[in-house]
């Protein structure tokens, strides 16, 4: 995982709630057995038209002004049904480095995380005055710190937003969590030596 | 039992049985995995990273794999070969079982006997059991917490964490209990109860919680209704939903190839019966519904929260207070061309399925045969039934089942996840009508522009013979 500090960029709003992950990569691009390309499939249902191919003029990806857009303001409840892994991969590979909304599913959250994408939760007031920016003003760019767990809106004001300790450890410095519990292995041992294996699958 | 005195959940018990390292301001809790399942869709990435780091697969003495997302359900050829006709799918599930041997991990291949839907396969076996946790790379783990059990779905780099190290890093969630009292009426079954439960929360009321189904009702379910009720909790935004082992548990367990058996089996019954929460436990939510006043439920949009009783009309956005429901319910209605105050009862669909991980269990099965028994799928209904495992399909064919639902005009399947995920082939064509017994109707999931009623197994049966959503409770009555 690469080192994310800051971002800079320019937001677009999908202002829709409960955007499912079948929404932001449909199950049929699952059959893969790599990440790579999956930028894609990214609401591709939403994205193209039904040759799957032509893009929707009426979806906001698909407008020029919006072109090159790596924060993605969503609706409540972002992310919410599969355990897919695929959609942080998906949203990552169409060029999101951060999607904003008023919370997200545990899932999706967790998996958004191990890859680098960061789930940035805010109030609603400012999830509404991050959408009428991007209507109103398309290009509009925010900055987001890691290290002090800031949005700043183009107005000056800034945000702060929840971010666990051990996440933004990993997330500053490219780390993944791997090597930590690699690094325990002695506690598992004690674990196990203390706690009898409750099933066996190989016999 | 009691820590220090203090009541505890079954959820805390589980929980703290399992923390290999505490919860810390600096680090999530180190959760220790008693079992691990995977398939083909969420494991190949993972399997990838073990290689590139030159891991082996710690446990695979507690890790089992089997093929269903992506396999087909058509019929096997004379061979008895069930044909892939997909490239990808065929190489995806080629990989996984070169990844499966290669880390010594059994596995129950598509045509094995064995095989079928990893939630279907633990419990038929006797893997999942009372007070262990259970991971796999797929949100409807929470299924096998209907035997008491801490089961969660995880993504593919968790997948990586617990083949190779057999633990996760978790912060420890919250919890809700979720009383039913009373008890259901004819024709209500388990997935009413939790479709009701939903539409109560909303999709994203559990977020963050860990749900304990208790009450009467629960208590009477079977251990599939128990799994229906679980399955569906992450439909609710909980990762984990729960149900105390009791006598039905331990009835359902008992003689399970892989459950404990002799002197063993006493002992661990012994160990399950202190799992149930203490009186006295907090939760830090807690609702209440009502099993008398439950009818058979329906979903009308594009989410799992959006669901009602089958004789109740369509909402209106109009009388929605809060802009954002009124948008999302604009905008379901539109994609499911329904209109505000519209009955369901009685528009015509295109498909029933039945199946899933949620309704895909020999009692399902029973239930739906028994009630399609001497009555026909309607002409204009394509019925397919797809059982949850080989050993599912073996069990009803046994019983007659298959002969019943192919004599009412129904497909009678290979097992697999089939339609509920669309992505082996069987799937809705645009704009069709289905009802479902699955557990998602987000847009596209049955297949591109498909639109999908959630329902019971009765309910889908009634409306496949009817060839109008139909509710089951009045040709019960006839």
């Amino acid at each position: 995982m690469e080192k994310l500090r800051h971002i800079e960029g320019s937001i677009v709003g999908m202002p829709v709630n409960d955007i499912d992950t079948d929404q932001i990569i449909p199950a049929r691009f699952l059959k893969v057995t790599d990440k790579a390309g999956l930028g894609k499939a990214a609401f591709c249902d939403w994205r193209y038209l039904e040759d799957g191919e032509t893009p929707n003029p009426d979806f906001i990806l698909n407008q020029s002004a919006y072109a090159g857009a790596s924060v993605l303001v969503a609706g409540n409840n972002f992310g919410c049904g599969s355990s897919r892994e695929h959609a942080p991969w998906a949203l990552l590979g169409a060029g999101f480095k951060a999607v904003i909304s008023t919370d997200f599913a545990d899932i999706f959250r967790n998996n958004a995380l191990k890859n680098g994408l960061l789930p940035i939760v805010v109030d609603r007031d400012t999830q509404q005055q991050l959408f009428s920016l991007a209507d109103e003003d398309p290009g509009t760019t925010v900055s987001v710190d890691v290290e002090t767990q800031a949005l700043t809106l183009p107005d000056g004001r800034r945000v702060n937003f929840p971010l666990d300790g051990f996440s933004k450890y990993c997330l500053l410095h490219g780390v993944d969590q791997l090597g930590y519990l690699l690094a325990l292995e002695d506690d598992v041992q004690v674990y196990e030596a203390s706690n009898p294996q409750r099933v066996t699958t190989t016999v | 039992m009691t820590n220090n005195g203090r009541p505890r959940t079954l959820f805390e018990k589980v929980w703290n049985a399992h923390t290999v390292r505490e919860q810390s301001a600096d680090a999530p809790a180190v959760l220790y995995i008693d079992l691990h399942l995977v398939h083909e869709v969420t494991s190949p990435q993972a399997f990838s990273m073990l290689r590139e780091r030159g891991l082996m697969v710690r446990r695979p003495d507690q890790t089992i794999g089997t093929m269903d997302h992506s396999t087909p359900t058509t019929p096997r050829n004379e061979l008895g070969i069930i044909p892939i006709a997909d490239a990808m799918a065929a190489l995806q599930l080629d990989t996984f079982s070169r990844n499966c041997s290669d880390f010594g991990i059994p596995m129950y291949a598509l045509g094995d006997e064995h095989q079928g839907i990893v939630h279907v396969i633990g419990p038929e076996k006797g893997l999942t059991q009372p007070g262990m946790t259970i991971v796999c790379g797929d949100s409807h783990t929470s299924t096998h917490g209907a035997f008491g059990a801490l089961a969660f779905g995880i993504g593919t780099s968790e997948v990586g964490h617990v083949l190779a190290t057999q633990t996760l890093l978790q912060n420890k969630p919250r919890t809700m209990a979720i009383n039913v009292e009373g008890q259901l009426g004819e024709g209500v079954t388990a997935k009413d109860i939790i479709l009701a439960i939903i539409a109560r929360i909303g999709i994203g009321g559990g977020t963050g919680l860990v749900f304990e189904y208790r009450g009467e009702a629960i208590r009477s379910l079977s251990m599939e209704g128990r799994m229906t009720v679980c399955n569906m909790s992450i439909e609710g935004g909980a990762r984990a939903g729960m149900v105390a082992p009791d006598d039905t548990t331990f009835e359902y367990m008992y003689g399970r190839q892989h459950a404990p058996s002799g002197a063993d089996w006493d002992a661990a019954i012994a160990n399950w019966r202190t799992l149930p929460t203490d009186d006295g436990a907090v939760f830090d939510q807690e609702i209440t519904l009502s099993a008398d006043e439950l009818i058979p439920m329906i979903t009308y949009g594009t989410n799992p929260g959006m669901g009602m009783p089958i004789t109740d009309a369509v909402p209106a956005p109009a009388d929605e207070p809060d802009i954002n429901k009124k948008t999302a319910l604009d905008k379901a209605l539109a994609y499911m061309d329904l209109s505000p105050g519209q009955q369901l009862l009685g528009k015509a669909i295109d498909v029933v399925f039945i199946g899933s991980c949620t309704n895909s269990r020999i009692t399902d099965l029973r239930q739906a045969a028994n009630f399609i028994a001497g009555r026909k799928v309607a002409d204009s209904v394509r019925m397919m039934v797809v059982p949850g495992s080989q050993q599912v399909k073996k069990q009803a064919e046994s019983e007659g089942l298959d002969e019943i639902f192919r004599a009412a005009g129904a497909e009678w399947r290979e097992a697999g996840c089939s339609m509920c995920i669309a992505m082996n082939g069987d799937q809705l064509q645009p704009g069709q009508y289905a009802v479902s017994t699955s557990n998602r109707n987000f847009e596209g999931r049955q297949g591109k522009g498909g639109r999908t009623f959630l329902a019971s197994p009765l309910t889908a049966a009634a409306s496949a013979v009817s060839g109008v959503i139909a509710d089951p409770r009045v040709m019960l009555a006839n």
